[in-house]
């Protein structure tokens, strides 16, 4: 070892190549085989997509850097279970790109929080969360209930995704930003399509609680009522209805 | 700086300053719609001041023809100098978002100012923007030095430097407007990520023809490490960055993996950004600084052997042990928890040589402190490597993962570790490089040793000490076997331990503030020309650097 290394480092190109095939093996051992091996992630039948008003809530949690204090996944471990809900399953988050495990708890973990609270709640938690909660220290977010949710380039979101693997149909594509608005105007005739392309479990509600186009607090609001919300599967396993 | 520069490299600089400028100017256009603009004119800005800062210097007489003789410094000199401003907008930020989690209300209702956005501000200033910095100024030197020759270059040094604090600037401004790809230490878009690549690849180019001129025969051990350091972390930046951008005019772009693949890949990137960018580079630094600032060789020239290709080997296999009892598979944690394990024993080389190459010196540990900068660092390196080691335990992961005590560790290594050996590094090289006997005032250098000191043992005591309750609230039962807290208990008894790791953060950052204010008189002060005169490629090799070469 001692003497090849020593032949090595007289050598520029040499030690580069060397560096190269040596730092590689443990990436391509156990990363490459995650796309192969059928058991990495469990079939879902009735596994489904996100809604065009829920993905852009997904962007907004992303934009906000939600993540770096609330982890979406719960380990196999019983205090998890008992505190958060059955533990994540690898394809609850087989369609996110990118996944939203998370690294750190400085707030609760969210995998299983959608039905969890009412919208009403949410919202009310989102524009100042020490109204309900008066020791938290999350940020208040109160722009969110008064700006306009961007729907216009919702169909290139879910065209882009599709060409990804996640499965969203043409007509789901082209009505995206119908799709957005009708999710937060139930009784209209632009909610009833939502429910038609995503299935009737869909959530149809007027998330933030204001009439009229829909604002970025109603796309985070579905977001997180959705979460944990995809599959039946991981309750399903455990034991208990869904 | 630009003095440096022939009247046809200027002009070179000014063609690609005026094509840099017309993207960005039509970046701006075509995302008008789109917060991607902000940064076309960010771009467009940048390049028009550049091409200002070059035109008035324009007919500044040209550099001696010959230029061989001596070492290029201007942009280590330079780098230096951005090293120690991101030090202090990324401490300060990081001190920020620390008063935040005590007084959550100080966001302003903006949304640029909530911990979300702020703290990837916090984490890219200083890991990149500081350690960046660092890296790449103290790598310009040690390899010149190192293999007695001038860098191969003398526009290209300038791109990579500037080029690379552009890209530190594109992060940390996209962040505040929203834009974030919400990969840990990865969060910067797809155009971001692409400039970076441009920018590293001339990098790897630079340093590779530089070695390939070297008057040595052997390139010397702290030359594998930044080798390692930029060839691994451009692989490591391309694959995890793998990414469908929504259009050319949009920010937004879709990483390609998804789920647990996507998992695996981020915590190989982000394993590895603490293996190749905070631990090889670092390591590179030492191995340079530390024997010569002690004047005694490396301790053993085997042991760096041992401890570079176990390090080179060992830690890209050790990621998963951040997803230990996740939804990866079973088979991925253990591999991953038992090189982490493994890797140890790379580790502690590193660390051992570093502090038995002192023996000899102790005395000048402690009258000097630049030396006992570097060894605190060794230190702290070998300390949490230890903790890293034991917390990538599958079981014990169970009690600290999603905790404080993570935090705490990566502290431990960040300020103990990295920072430290980046001072000892930067008050050795400010004197060489402007010519001085020594500092202004070795005192301040002492002053900053000890605020430094007492910041992160204040800093890392709070985090063990509230991640290892949190960890313990979580699952403790009461009597009829039920969780006895609940996560808002949890969360108020970190509060005191929140506000000490925040005064932590004032002792580091005060450090930081007055090694600047040091190094600014310093170099305001007047200089020697005999102070160094022996610091040219003709001169006999350092006897302190003999070993391992």
């Amino acid at each position: 070892m001692f003497g090849l290394h020593y032949k090595l480092e007289t050598k520029a190109i040499a030690l580069v190549l060397a560096i190269i095939g040596v730092s590689s093996i443990g990436g391509l051992v156990e990363i490459a085989p995650l796309f192969t091996i059928d058991q990495t992630v469990e079939e879902a039948p009735d596994m489904r997509v996100l809604t065009p008003l829920e993905l852009a809530g997904r962007n907004i949690y992303i934009r906000e850097g939600c993540n770096s204090c609330h982890s979406q996944m719960i380990r196999t471990l019983r205090d998890e279970v008992e505190r958060y809900g059955p533990y994540s399953r690898a394809v609850e988050s087989q369609y996110d790109h990118p996944m939203l495990w998370g690294s750190k708890r400085t707030g609760p973990d969210l995998a299983r929080l959608g039905d969890k609270y009412s919208d009403a709640w949410h919202a009310a938690h989102l524009f100042n969360p020490r109204d309900l909660v008066p020791q938290s220290v999350m940020p208040a977010y109160p722009w969110l209930a008064r700006t306009q949710l961007r729907t216009d380039d919702l169909p290139l979101h879910l065209e882009r995704l599709s060409t990804l693997g996640v499965p969203y149909t043409q007509a789901m594509i082209e009505n995206a930003a119908a799709d957005a608005a009708g999710q937060a105007a139930p009784n209209t005739e632009r909610a009833w399509g939502v429910a038609e392309r995503y299935g009737e479990a869909t959530n149809v509600r007027d998330f933030d609680g204001a009439q009229g186009a829909p604002t970025e607090m109603d796309a985070l609001v579905a977001y997180l009522q959705m979460l944990g919300r995809q599959t039946a599967i991981a309750h399903a396993q455990a034991g208990d209805a869904p | 700086m630009l003095s440096a520069l022939s009247t046809s490299q200027r002009q070179a600089a000014l063609v690609f300053l005026v094509l840099l400028a017309f993207v960005g100017l039509f970046v701006a256009g075509i995302g008008r719609d789109d917060p991607i603009a902000g940064h076309g004119w960010l771009v467009l800005a940048v390049s028009l001041l550049s091409i200002f800062a070059i035109l008035t210097r324009y007919y500044d007489p040209e550099p001696p023809a010959d230029r061989a003789g001596s070492y290029y410094d201007e942009p280590v000199k330079v780098g230096i100098i951005l090293a120690m401003i991101w030090a202090v907008v990324g401490m300060f930020v990081g001190d920020w978002v620390a008063w935040l989690l005590v007084y959550p209300e100080m966001t302003f209702a903006e949304p640029w100012a909530s911990f979300g956005r702020l703290r990837p501000v916090h984490t890219t200033a200083v890991i990149f923007g500081f350690g960046g910095n660092a890296l790449i100024a103290t790598s310009f030197y040690v390899v010149q030095r190192t293999s007695r020759v001038r860098l191969a270059g003398t526009l290209s040094p300038l791109f990579v430097l500037w080029g690379y604090n552009l890209f530190c600037v594109l992060a940390a401004t996209g962040y505040l407007w929203g834009i974030n790809q919400s990969k840990e230490y990865a969060e910067p878009e797809w155009y971001a990520d692409l400039w970076l690549v441009i920018v590293w690849v001339a990098y790897f180019v630079l340093y590779l023809r530089t070695l390939a001129r070297r008057q040595e025969p052997h390139i010397y051990v702290a030359n594998w490490y930044y080798l390692a350091f930029i060839l691994v972390v451009a692989v490591l930046h391309i694959v995890n960055g793998l990414a469908l951008p929504l259009s050319w005019a949009m920010a937004k772009s879709y990483p390609i993996f998804s789920g647990v693949q996507d998992a695996m890949t981020q915590w190989w990137y982000g394993h590895n950004a603490v293996a190749f960018f905070l631990t090889a580079g670092f390591l590179g630094m030492m191995y340079y600084y530390l024997p010569k600032r002690a004047g005694r060789p490396i301790f053993s020239y085997r042991l760096s052997i041992i401890s570079f290709w176990g390090i080179t080997f060992f830690y890209m296999w050790a990621g998963s042990h951040h997803l230990h009892y996740t939804a990866l598979p079973h088979w991925v944690q253990t591999l991953g928890m038992t090189f982490s394990l493994m890797l140890l024993i790379p580790s502690w080389a590193s660390a051992g040589n570093a502090l038995l190459t002192l023996n000899g010196a102790w005395h000048k540990v402690r009258d000097d402190a630049t030396l006992r900068f570097m060894m605190i660092a060794a230190v702290f390196y070998g300390l949490s490597t230890f903790e890293g080691s034991f917390m990538a335990i599958r079981s014990v992961n169970a009690l600290s993962h999603y905790t404080d005590w993570t935090v705490g560790h990566v502290h431990a290594g960040a300020l103990g570790w990295v920072a430290m050996i980046t001072f000892g590094a930067i008050y050795a090289s400010v004197p060489w490089l402007w010519k001085r006997k020594t500092m202004w005032s070795p005192a301040l250098v002492e002053a900053h040793f000890w605020l430094a000191l007492a910041g992160t043992l204040i800093y890392v005591f709070a985090m063990w000490n509230s991640g290892i309750i949190q960890g313990l609230m979580w699952r403790t039962y009461n009597e009829s076997g039920t969780l006895a807290y609940s996560f808002i208990q949890s969360l108020e008894a970190m509060r005191p331990y929140y506000f000490a790791r925040a005064i932590g953060g004032v002792f580091f950052l005060l450090g930081a503030l007055i090694g600047c204010y040091n190094i600014w008189m310093t170099i305001r002060a007047a200089g020697s020309a005999e102070a160094l005169r022996d610091d040219h490629p003709q001169s006999r090799p350092d006897p302190a650097l003999e070993m391992g070469r």
